[in-house]
């Protein structure tokens, strides 16, 4: 029973390995060269279809811009004169991870800065909780009458 | 702690606003699936397609200078080039070469395409790989570029052309490039 749960388990893992759109007739031969552009199609967008890249993507476009990449390679570019390739064609949107630039920065530091300031908050929150429950000094006779519960235990009732 | 008791309803109401605005703006054009062309204003790429029909003249980078060029690319596969089609008829001798540019297609299938619905181009070049597209950046057809007498593009259409898209955005960029 264990084992035939084990065997299920494992044909279930093993099925839903991702599946690629990359083509065997796309690949090159050289398998160092591939891998490269594997790693380079991944962080490439398909234009047609937004938050798919290139090497998940099955569109025509896509197909285009994978041989493309090959190409380029082939030819002799490097990893980031083929992305400059495309971002010279379609802009930083290619790209599924945008640039740390300028028109960027509110992407990129506004989600520490938001932290920074949630962080703030919670600190400040904190400190005026723990100053605002702090008991108010108590008067004198508040005093004589705490004094007087102490020292006799059936004044209180008797009050 | 009372000056805080509105923060809830300022930070609803700022980002309410915000996905208001975007809102808006996608029914102005500005969808997320708007690329803004990276090439306005850049010279046009390196290509040499040739023509669709043979013998007719084809086109080439060279071939840009001196003249306005809308280069239109299309396909007889693609339908919202179906509908831009009728449009592009009115286009002829307005001031520019309007050159198509038949993208990934049979050139049987566009020659047939053609045939049934006219052929408003005054030049007709086939990229049937796609290699000039992507030069120039078109992700979708119809896609068209206007071209500058320096060779230089100088506005993209993504979509097909509407009357007034022609009207508004193209024929006064024509004038200005014509003086």
């Amino acid at each position: 029973m264990k084992k035939t749960a084990l065997i299920l388990a494992a044909g279930i893992a093993f099925s839903s390995l991702p599946s690629y759109a990359v083509q065997p007739d796309e690949m090159l031969p050289d398998q160092q060269m591939e891998a490269r552009a594997r790693v380079i199609s991944k962080d490439l967008r398909c234009l047609v279809c937004q938050n798919e890249s290139i090497d998940d993507s099955n569109a025509d476009l896509a197909r285009d811009l994978r041989l493309l990449v090959r190409k380029r390679l082939v030819a002799g570019d490097s990893d980031a004169q083929v992305k400059q390739y495309l971002v010279d064609r379609y802009g930083d949107y290619v790209l599924l991870n945008p640039p740390f630039k300028t028109s960027t920065l509110v992407l990129w530091l506004g989600p520490a800065a938001l932290f920074l300031v949630a962080l703030g908050a919670a600190w400040g929150f904190a400190r005026r909780r723990r100053v605002g429950v702090a008991m108010p000094a108590l008067n004198d006779e508040e005093k004589s009458r705490v004094a007087a519960l102490l020292s006799d235990g059936d004044e209180g009732k008797k009050a | 702690m009372r000056s805080y008791a509105f923060l809830p309803v300022v930070i609803f109401l700022v980002l309410a606003g915000f996905f208001g605005y975007r809102l808006l703006m996608i029914d102005k054009g500005d969808a997320p699936n708007f690329i803004p062309s990276a090439m306005i204003d850049k010279p046009a790429p390196d290509f040499d397609m040739p023509p669709l029909y043979d013998g007719k003249a084809g086109l080439k980078t060279a071939d840009l200078q001196g003249k306005v060029t809308l280069i239109n690319f299309f396909a007889s596969w693609c339908v919202p080039c179906r509908a831009e089609h009728q449009l592009l008829s009115g286009l002829t001798g307005k001031g520019f070469v309007l050159a198509g540019v038949n993208y990934k297609d049979k050139p049987e299938d566009a020659k047939a395409w053609l045939d049934r619905l006219g052929n408003p181009y005054d030049l007709l070049v086939a990229d049937r790989q796609g290699q000039t597209g992507i030069d120039f950046g078109v992700y979708g057809v119809p896609e068209s570029y206007l071209i500058d007498k320096q060779g230089r593009i100088r506005f993209k259409q993504t979509g097909p052309f509407t009357p007034e898209s022609i009207e508004k955005e193209l024929m006064p960029r024509v004038a200005e490039l014509n003086k």
